[in-house]
Order: structure tokens, then C-alpha cells, then sequence
């Protein structure tokens, strides 16, 4: 049996076991209906209030400020939809970054639609957002400051706090989609400044389909789903109970793990400099406020499917920001706002690490991948002008 | 999105990768922006097709297209290889994804490329229809 590297990180994550053990009760014995008021119901309800209680936590925040959802793309809809739905008279623009994933893209979008101004940030080459654009854009017509917090494919952190400040200076909301970077980054609800927080489950060794909005007291953003009472009337449905026990269990994990950052790291830059070592390779993203996980290179000449189909088969899950592995065949948004050429943005690799990841598996990325960019080069038309 | 196993084939072992010195004609099409360009070289003597070579930039569709194309019209005449489609590529290949479709465009294009070269290079006057360069793919720009 070959070898089999898991590199993909961003994309999702193993459910960690200890947080199936979690879960595992709650299908079981706990099945009960949370909103039900016998026994049955009310372990359930104890069990969802532990929950709320642990990743409020895990966050910095109070219980009452975790709203469970679907996941991150909801969290990210409730929240930019839900603020701008109900912000105040005269306030009727959105200020977001170019960098932005597509849940929150597509969201305003939507907006627009419905005639809403929305006025995207640019962002430097190392992919952070232009805080003096934001300075000068910024008026007493912007209801919501949307920027992510670390972006899923360059992993470049964005200074938050600061954008936070700007943003509430002017009267605004600031909401970050935080869904790459809980659980990977401290984050502590009570300094970080921010009104509205999406995360996501399955990016942190929780199962897919669970994730939560925080809404800080007192910012109004509606409800999102009109049904029962359930989180506070404000997202009808009854509760996932399971998914949510082991969102909270996996975020407790993580959050205890974040000494661990470093060892990633480590892991992290040694293949980032031995990859970079090869000719006509480029890194994207910034050099240090990144995800410590993160790595996404460019390499020039050759197409990002080529190489994630011969990695594949040597047993390596990576992924790319080029277009010709999804139903578009533009290149990543990201890089091109980052100011990376067309042609080049094509040939772009993501390796997402993890604290599962081990030495040996950085070893056979760096004995696999070389050959296959020198491989895939070598039938490259663009490469042999470049080596005449 | 799933490749057949001609597909996977045709990408881990490309047939017919390479240039050829001194060719009777050379095309290229595509461009770089789009992500994917095929070169393709033509040896041709009595009207036949005796060897072709290509190198191509771009995905694993792009690459299986340009070797799957470059067997379909080896040992072939001019007249015949003229008259392949990005249809018979597709199906020579057992399918492509749909999103992969202009690959097969762009193979069929490269083809016609070369042959043009060869014809302006013998002092034929081009009499076939030659597709401007990445239709397809301009179309979802």
C-alpha cells in the first residue's frame, strides 16, 4: 500500500476520535428533543447548554453569544445579510475584501441585488487588506465591515483588532469570517473587537454540517430561520444536538492544542524552503502572518490539476487555487487580487498541514513533488523558451 | 469531477510528447491567461502524417486531449487528419467532463494550426476553416 499524506487541511479535516466519543452518547442514549420538558428532553438540553457554554469558552464569550449553525457558509449569510437587513436609517454599505471566500462574495452579491452599495478592499501582494483604502472608504453610510480573519487559501492573517477599531470608529458593525482560523489561531472574543464571528466545525476535526455564528450582545442581525424557539427564536429547527456536542468537544481540543502551533510551523517552513528551492517557484500569501499550517506555492509553467492528479496518485491530498479544478476556468480570486499574473496564478499548489501531519510525510512531499513539476515541465511549451 | 481511465491513461503516459527538428509545420493555440496551450509539431512527406509531437501547459484534460490527438492522426493524410473532430477526441477518450469540453476544442485547433503552417510553408493556399485561438475558453471570461 503506497503512502497517504493527508495535505488538504483547509479543505476539511479527520473527525478527531475523542470527539466521536463525544458524539457518540448523543445518538445513542441522549436522543432526546432539547425543546421536550420531560427527563429524556431535558439530558438533551443539558447536554446543548454544556455545549454553548464550552465553545463560549473556548472563545471568550458569554453562552448566550453562540448561535449553532449549519456551518460556515450560513454563519457567514446570517451574519452579513442578517446586519445589514437591520441596520440603521441611512446606513446601506458593506465594506468587504476582494479576498473574501465565495460564502461571503456570493452574499454580497446578493446585496447588491437588492441595492445595497458594497465597495470590496484590494489587497497588497502578500494578500493583507488595504487599511488605508478602508480609512479613506469608510463613512457614516457603512453598516457592516466585513473582513476574514485568516483567508482558506493563502492563509494570510488579516490585522483584525485593527480593522475592528476603524470599522466601530465610523459606526460600523465588523464582522470576520473566522472559519479558517478558529482552532488554529487564539482567538479571544473579549479583546478581539469584533461584533459578528462565523466558524466551522469540519475545519477543526468536528464533523461537517455543524458550525455557529457569535453575535456580540446587542448587535441586531434578526433571525435567520423563522420556526420554533430554538436558539433564542432566532434560528428555528431542533438542534443538532450531536454535531453540536462534537463542534464544542473538537474546539476544546484544538484550543488546548494551540501550543502545538509551532511544531506546524516548523513542519510548514521546512517544506516551504526546500519547495522554494526549485527554479521558477514563487510563494504566495504573506511570509509570516500566515496559518501555520498554510503553504501555497507557484510554479511557473506548469497547471495546478496536472500536479494534484499526479500527487494524488503517489497518495497526496493537495489542493490548488486553479481554476481548471472547479466548474470556473478563472483563476483564484485570491491570487489575482494579490496581483498574481493570470498565467501564473494557473500553476498554484495549497499544502494545508496539520498537528497530525509528521516529519516523514513532509519528507515524501519533498521526495514526491519535485519530479512531478520537473516531470510536467518537461512537456511544458512555455518552459522550453524559457530554457533555450 | 471524474476522468474515464482513457483519460487517466493518456495523462500518466502521454503518447507522443516532445518536438519535432526540422518539422513540415508547427501550431500553437491557447494562451497562458486561459490555462491551458497545446504546440504541436507535424513531420509530413507524400501527404502523410509520419510523426507528430506536442507539449502542452494545462490541466490533465488539456494534456490527454493533445495525446489522444496526436494518435489519432499519425500515419494518417492530410486530407484525413483535416477532417478530425474535438468530438471524435472526445469520444476516442471515453468521455470528457463538461467543463473539460474546450480541451478537445483546443486539440482539434492545434491540429489545424500545424497543418496551416505546413501549408503556408509548401505555398498551399489554407482552404479550410481555421478556428481563432480559445473560443471556448474567451467564452467564460
Amino acid at each position: 500500500m503506497a503512502r497517504f499524506v493527508y495535505a488538504d487541511n483547509a479543505a476539511t479535516t479527520p473527525v478527531a476520535k475523542e470527539v466521536v466519543e463525544a458524539m457518540l452518547p448523543c445518538l445513542t442514549e441522549h436522543w432526546g428533543n432539547p425543546s421536550s420538558l420531560y427527563g429524556k428532553g431535558q439530558e438533551a438540553a443539558s447536554l446543548l447548554s454544556a455545549a454553548r457554554a464550552s465553545v463560549a469558552k473556548s472563545l471568550g464569550c458569554k453562552p448566550e453569544e453562540i448561535y449553532f449553525t449549519s456551518g460556515g457558509s450560513e454563519s457567514d449569510n446570517w451574519a452579513i445579510k442578517g446586519a445589514m437587513h437591520h441596520a440603521k436609517k441611512g446606513r446601506n454599505t458593506l465594506i468587504t475584501s476582494k479576498i473574501e471566500h465565495h460564502a461571503v462574495l456570493r452574499t454580497c452579491e446578493t446585496l447588491e441585488k437588492e441595492g445595497y452599495r458594497v465597495i470590496y478592499l484590494d489587497v497588497d501582494e502578500y494578500g493583507v487588506v488595504d487599511l488605508r483604502q478602508l480609512r479613506s472608504v469608510i463613512d457614516e453610510t457603512t453598516a457592516l465591515v466585513a473582513v476574514m480573519y485568516a483567508n482558506n487559501e493563502i492563509g494570510t492573517i488579516q490585522p483584525i483588532a485593527e480593522i475592528a477599531e476603524i470599522a466601530h470608529a465610523n459606526g460600523a458593525l465588523m464582522f470576520t469570517d473566522a472559519v479558517q482560523a478558529v482552532g488554529h489561531e487564539p482567538i479571544d472574543l473579549s479583546t478581539l473587537g469584533v461584533d459578528l464571528l462565523a466558524l466551522s466545525g469540519h475545519k477543526f476535526n468536528a464533523p461537517k454540517g455543524v458550525g455557529a455564528l457569535y453575535v456580540g450582545r446587542g448587535v441586531k442581525i434578526g433571525s435567520y430561520i423563522d420556526g420554533g424557539g430554538q436558539e433564542r427564536r432566532r434560528r428555528g429547527g431542533t438542534e443538532n444536538l450531536a454535531s453540536i456536542v462534537g463542534l464544542a468537544k473538537a474546539l476544546e481540543l484544538a484550543v488546548a492544542r494551540l501550543p502545538e502551533r509551532d511544531m506546524i510551523r516548523q513542519k510548514r517552513d521546512r517544506l516551504m524552503n526546500e519547495l522554494l528551492k526549485i527554479p521558477y517557484s514563487r510563494l504566495n500569501g504573506h511570509p509570516t502572518e500566515r496559518l501555520a499550517g498554510n503553504l501555497n506555492i507557484g510554479f511557473e509553467f506548469i497547471e495546478g490539476e496536472s500536479m494534484i492528479l499526479w500527487l494524488d496518485m503517489a497518495g497526496i491530498c493537495a489542493s490548488t487555487g486553479s481554476a481548471c479544478s472547479s466548474d470556473s476556468l478563472d483563476p483564484s480570486h485570491v491570487l489575482l487580487a494579490t496581483g498574481v499574473p493570470h498565467e501564473k496564478a494557473h500553476g498554484s499548489l495549497r499544502l494545508s498541514i496539520s498537528h497530525e501531519t509528521t516529519d516523514e510525510d513532509i519528507d515524501y512531499i519533498l521526495e514526491t513533488l519535485p519530479p512531478i513539476v520537473e516531470r510536467l515541465r518537461e512537456m511544458s511549451p512555455l518552459y522550453e523558451t524559457v530554457k533555450k | 469531477m471524474q476522468y474515464s481511465d482513457k483519460v487517466m491513461d493518456h495523462f500518466t503516459h502521454p503518447r507522443n510528447v516532445g518536438e519535432i527538428e526540422d518539422p513540415s509545420g508547427v501550431g500553437q493555440v491557447g494562451n497562458a491567461k486561459c490555462g491551458d496551450i497545446m504546440k504541436m509539431y507535424l513531420k509530413i512527406e507524400d501527404d502523410v502524417i509520419v510523426d507528430v509531437k506536442f507539449k502542452t501547459f494545462g490541466c490533465g484534460a488539456a494534456i490527454a486531449t493533445s495525446s489522444m490527438a496526436t494518435e489519432l492522426i499519425k500515419g494518417k493524410t492530410v486530407a484525413e487528419a483535416l477532417k478530425l473532430t474535438n468530438s471524435a477526441v472526445v469520444e476516442a477518450l471515453e468521455g470528457l467532463p463538461p467543463v473539460k469540453i474546450h480541451c478537445s476544442v483546443l486539440a482539434e485547433e492545434a491540429i489545424k494550426a500545424a497543418l496551416a503552417d505546413y501549408y503556408t510553408r509548401i505555398g498551399r493556399p489554407i482552404d479550410f476553416e481555421l478556428e481563432s485561438d480559445c473560443k471556448e475558453c474567451e467564452a467564460h471570461h
